[in-house]
């Protein structure tokens, strides 16, 4: 009864202690425990009979090319799906971390949460404007742009479906604030006329924008006259002159939210407290890149959840199907084994020899999976419902992070796999192997 | 004895790649009906081969085999299915059970591709097991059985869809000298007191002394050419 | 059928590799269910039997645009529209924003058009008498332990009050609860009254979110939301209407193609267990080819063999997927349980099941083919010979 409750405890050892050591595992400690091992290999003597059994290990492996390959394959499908996935999550996050500094500030109305549920009027708007700790341009104007967030609805160029887009009115000092927005087409809007720039995600995600093409708004016919880069989710806007947005979406002079340049990122807290201790405004003021970091929040942590918890399944799965094999494999070598033991070699060269033999597998099907996944995914375009309720255009970031969070997992599958199958090679009577020739 | 078995210049070539072998040339032999034949001869003289186009298992290149008036040489490969499965019993060397059923459930095999109904299907292997002895191991799965006792479930497996014909290769080829010769005592009592036509290949010259009649091959053909048996 | 011992006897003879076989398969499947609940999900997200037979006009430029009060009459007026109401977004935060739910500003006969929410006829009179009055969901009133007779606060977003109070308070005055347990997620709401709202409210007076018209056809829906559109055709208040299902979609198909996410990751998932389990199956045919023959010498035909062979790979599948959906049922009750109704995931039923098992017979068909054909393509002559 013990002895099986301790079998049982190894058991859930043998599988906890090297995912928890993974865990942990820099990226610089693997090859050097790669060098270790090919010098314990070369030089000791249980290290010299370890690798000529894997030698003979790896020579069979052409004959076992279905099983080797479930190994390889099972774990490149885990390690593809949740690097794929976790790209996704980490592209979508970055674009939008990307579109925040710590020396802007966004200010909008007390309790709104995000743009699009805020109302300012003007007479706000130039009191935040007016705050010490703007930076004042070279004319002396304060870097502010007062901005208006609507949303419009148009068709996606794969569905063909309608989805909605943000239209940002900008204010004239918005170029000064955004200084990494570089048109890459045509012209700017003129202000006062109904014109729009087009953001390079939402050109390629939504039809109709090219330039030169219109746009029937309320009724109003607006012209697409440009078309900017900024390398951040305002990629997915279309800019115009906010008091014409306004006038065509019927709201008066009143706008969403203001955007300043501080001074530099420590003015930020007196900035605020600023804000805060002037009756007259009821706004909530914050960084951009807290803005934005906060609006990623949620399905940030919705697409790490969801990848984590496929990735885990599958690799129960893959893990599974690496133990048939390698049951499998040292099953038929039995004989080969059992007479290698007979001959003299213990038991370390043998259940080592195995392990290492899934994990070679097992780094062949982490390399493809995380090769496949680069390949395929890596700067793929998508969007999803973002901020203010519209489209968000990101690419997909398979970082090396991610490929080595892939491959440990690859590793983890691997040395669970084999390790089973290893101890159990190591005990079988050396008579009952011999027997089977 | 009338003849069961008429063998009229049987011919078998296999083909190796390339190469053609002619294992058996023009082989003409009647086998008659109760008879308990052994077939003898070094190997490769192609007695294994006789042995498996008489019970079905392959087709000649050239000739004919008519057992009890059917033309076999004829029948294509799911006719000589359901041929065998009623006119042929199979004893091999290396008794070839499966070896996750059990003695009852192994000897019921045949049994399947008849319709009898699931009571009546055990009963007659129950049956067929007493007869051979291990009427009370019935539930033993083969490892848990010794050679010579493999060998009678097998054998009880070939007559429990009672075939006219038993074809035995090198039953007892694998046992102890007592087993095999319960084995042939077994085979023999089955040839005299239930009638059934034994064909067995062996190289034991003493497994053959428990036969009727002896024949040797040699090169492919019968040394003593188109030898008709007596009772 | 009679052939059943020798398939399982086939299984069984190697258990651990069995075992391990269908753990993978059980684990594919667990992904699966839990998979194909989430897009089940989304793809019925808003229908309900009442689902079809309504309407959602919103303004077609932006559902941010509110749309004219005056439109109300107009579309009653419409051919094939039975009733109509209207309502406005509120988006008040209760106490903190993490405990977000809908809440809006509904016309006096809304719950006419939502029959599915059950409210008391007292308790629908009193709405209609408390100006600050307030229904809200069994579920929503469970997690907040409110009861009738609260006051309930909410933090406005988007509409402050006159007087510049950012503060709406509501009396409880109702409390629905959905016909269908299935649907309980929409208990998650509140609703108040409408005028109120566009009486409190210091911009957008006399405007609406949106109109809920009930056809009186539901074969003609099509019809009445383009007749409705076409009243506003030209205007400044352009409309889109739909069915409430469609609306639902829209929202849903602009956060994802779930689908096809969800089909991706099934996708590589499936092609791995073929794998799996096709190496599994060739493996035990393979050790099978003396006892394959045995039973073609007993008489056993080409076909029984190859059943025999297909039988085998598709009873492991399918007992692997059953263990699996089972696993994703127990998985999706207890989320379901620990997090409300705000998951995403609909109950494992019978489409999910179906669509399991089915997949689970192809796969073991596909799997088992070829180490089928081997066995029943085998010479009886050579696999006795050991050739």
């Amino acid at each position: 009864m013990l002895r099986k409750l301790g079998l049982a405890l190894g058991a859930v050892a043998c599988v906890l202690v090297p995912i928890a050591v993974l865990i942990v595992l820099p990226w610089w400690l693997l090859p050097v425990i790669a060098v270790l091992l090919a010098g314990w290999m070369a030089f000791t003597r249980v290290g010299v009979q370890t690798w000529s059994v894997t030698q003979v290990g790896i020579a069979t492996i052409p004959q076992r090319l279905g099983s080797a390959s479930v190994v390889v394959v099972g774990i490149a499908g885990v390690v593809g799906v949740l690097v794929a996935l976790l790209a996704m999550g980490a592209g979508f996050a970055a674009t939008l971390r990307q579109s925040g500094s710590d020396d802007t500030a966004i200010a909008i109305r007390a309790g709104a949460q995000t743009e699009i549920n805020s109302v300012l009027d003007h007479a706000t708007a130039t009191l935040v404007s007016q705050a010490p700790q703007v930076l004042k341009n070279a004319q002396g104007e304060p870097i502010a742009s007062p901005e208006l967030v609507v949303v419009a609805s148009l068709p996606k160029k794969a569905s063909g479906l309608d989805a909605n887009v943000e239209i940002r009115g900008i204010g004239e000092r918005a170029w000064e604030l955004r200084p990494n927005v570089k048109l890459i087409a045509g012209r700017k809007f003129a202000p006062g006329l109904r014109e729009l720039i087009v953001g390079k995600g939402a050109a390629t995600q939504f039809a109709g924008l090219g330039i030169g093409s219109s746009l029937k708004l309320n009724g109003q016919l607006w012209s697409i006259v440009g078309e900017f880069d900024s390398g951040d989710a305002n990629n997915s806007d279309l800019w115009g002159d906010t008091a014409v947005v306004g006038s065509t979406y019927r709201r008066g002079s009143s706008m969403t939210s203001v955007t300043v340049r501080l001074t530099d990122a420590a003015a930020f807290d007196a900035f605020k407290a600023g804000i805060a201790s002037d009756r007259r405004l009821q706004v909530d003021v914050s960084t951009t890149r807290d803005y934005y970091n906060a609006q990623a929040r949620n399905l940030t942590q919705t697409i790490r959840v969801l990848g984590t918890t496929v990735g885990i399944i599958m690799a129960i799965g893959a893990v599974f199907g690496a133990l048939n094999t390698m049951y499998a494999a040292v099953a038929t070598r039995t004989r080969e084994i059992a007479t290698l033991r007979a001959i003299g070699f213990r038991g370390v060269p043998v259940v080592v020899s195995v392990l290492l033999e899934t994990i070679l597998l097992a780094i062949l099907g982490g390399a493809l999976g995380a090769l496949i996944a680069w390949a395929v995914f890596d700067n793929y375009t998508a969007s999803t419902l973002g901020t203010n309720f519209s489209q968000v255009v990101f690419a997909f970031h398979v970082t090396p992070a991610l490929l080595w969070g892939g491959l440990k997992w690859a590793l983890a599958i691997g040395v669970i796999g084999g390790l089973f199958p290893a101890l159990r090679a190591a005990r079988v009577p050396v008579t009952a192997g011999l027997r089977e020739l | 004895m009338d003849a069961l078995v008429e063998i009229r210049n049987l011919s078998k070539v296999y083909e190796r790649g390339t190469q053609k072998v002619e294992v058996l040339h023009r082989v003409n032999l009647d086998i008659g009906n109760g008879d308990f034949l052994a077939l003898m001869g070094p190997s490769g003289s192609g007695k294994t081969t006789l042995l498996n186009l008489i019970g079905g298992l392959d087709s000649p290149t050239d000739g004919s085999i008519q057992i009890a008036g059917e033309r076999i040489d004829q029948l294509g490969e799911g006719a000589l299915a359901k041929w065998r499965a009623s006119n042929v019993g199979f004893v091999f060397q290396f008794y070839n059970l499966l070896p996750m059923l059990t003695a009852r459930r192994n000897v019921e095999l045949p049994l399947l591709l008849t319709r009898l109904g699931s009571a009546q299907r055990k009963r007659n292997a129950d049956i067929a097991l007493q007869l051979v002895g291990l009427g009370d191991r019935a539930a033993h799965k083969p490892s848990e059985l010794s050679g010579g006792q493999q060998q009678r479930v097998a054998i009880a497996r070939a007559i429990v869809s009672d075939p006219t014909l038993l074809v035995c290769d090198e039953p007892t080829g694998d046992l102890d000298r007592q087993s095999a010769a319960d084995v042939l005592t077994l085979l023999q009592q089955l040839n005299r007191e239930h009638g059934k036509t034994v064909i067995m290949v062996t190289h034991d010259p003493k497994a053959a002394e428990f036969a009727r009649h002896t024949l040797h091959l040699d090169k492919g053909t019968l040394v003593e050419d188109a030898a008709k048996v007596e009772a | 059928m009679k052939y059943l011992h020798l398939v399982l006897a086939a299984l069984v003879r190697r258990k651990t590799r069995t075992l391990f076989t269908l753990f993978s398969v059980l684990a594919a499947f667990l992904l699966f269910g839990l998979l194909d609940s989430v897009r089940t999900f989304f793809d019925q997200a808003g229908s309900g039997v009442a689902g079809v037979d309504r309407l959602i006009t919103i303004s077609r430029v932006s559902f941010t645009l509110s749309l004219p009060k005056s439109l109300l009459q107009r579309i009653q007026a419409t051919p094939g529209v039975a009733e109509v109401t209207y309502a406005n977004w509120f988006g008040g935060i209760y106490q903190d924003p993490k405990n977000f739910f809908a809440n809006q500003a509904v016309a006096e006969n809304f719950f006419d058009l939502y029959p599915e929410r059950i409210l008391p006829a007292e308790q629908r009179r009193a709405f209609h008498d408390t100006r600050t009055g307030a229904v809200v969901g069994q579920s929503l009133v469970e997690k907040f332990h409110w009861k009738i007779g609260d006051k309930i606060p909410l933090q406005a977003t988007i509409f402050p009050q006159k007087g510049g109070s950012n503060t709406w308070t509501f009396d409880l005055v109702g409390i629905y609860r959905m016909a269908d347990p299935k649907t309980r997620a929409q208990e998650n709401a509140l609703f108040f009254n409408w005028d109120y709202f566009d009486e409190a409210r210091t911009f957008g007076n006399g405007n609406v979110g949106w109109y809920v018209t009930k056809v009186r056809d539901r074969n003609q829906a099509n019809r009445v939301a383009q007749a409705i559109d076409a009243l506003s055709e030209n205007s400044d208040h352009e409309t889109k209407t739909q069915t409430e299902q469609a609306f639902a979609a829209s929202f849903v198909s602009q956060f994802a193609d779930i689908g096809l996410i969800v089909g991706a990751i099934m996708g590589a998932v499936f092609f791995t267990l073929v794998l799996l389990t096709g190496n599994t199956m060739a493996q035990a045919v393979r050790e099978r080819i003396p006892e394959i023959a045995v039973l073609k010498t007993i008489g056993f035909t080409n076909r029984s063999v190859l059943g025999l062979v297909l039988s085998e790979s598709a009873a492991l599948l399918v007992l692997g997927s059953v263990l699996g959906l089972v696993s994703a049922s127990i998985v999706v009750g207890s989320l379901r349980t620990a997090f409300g109704t705000g998951i995403p995931m609909q109950e494992i039923g019978g489409g999910i099941w179906l669509r399991g098992v089915l997949l689970a017979v192809l796969i073991g068909l596909l799997v088992g083919a070829l180490p089928a054909l081997r066995g029943m393509r085998l010479r009886i002559v050579d696999a006795l010979a050991g050739r």
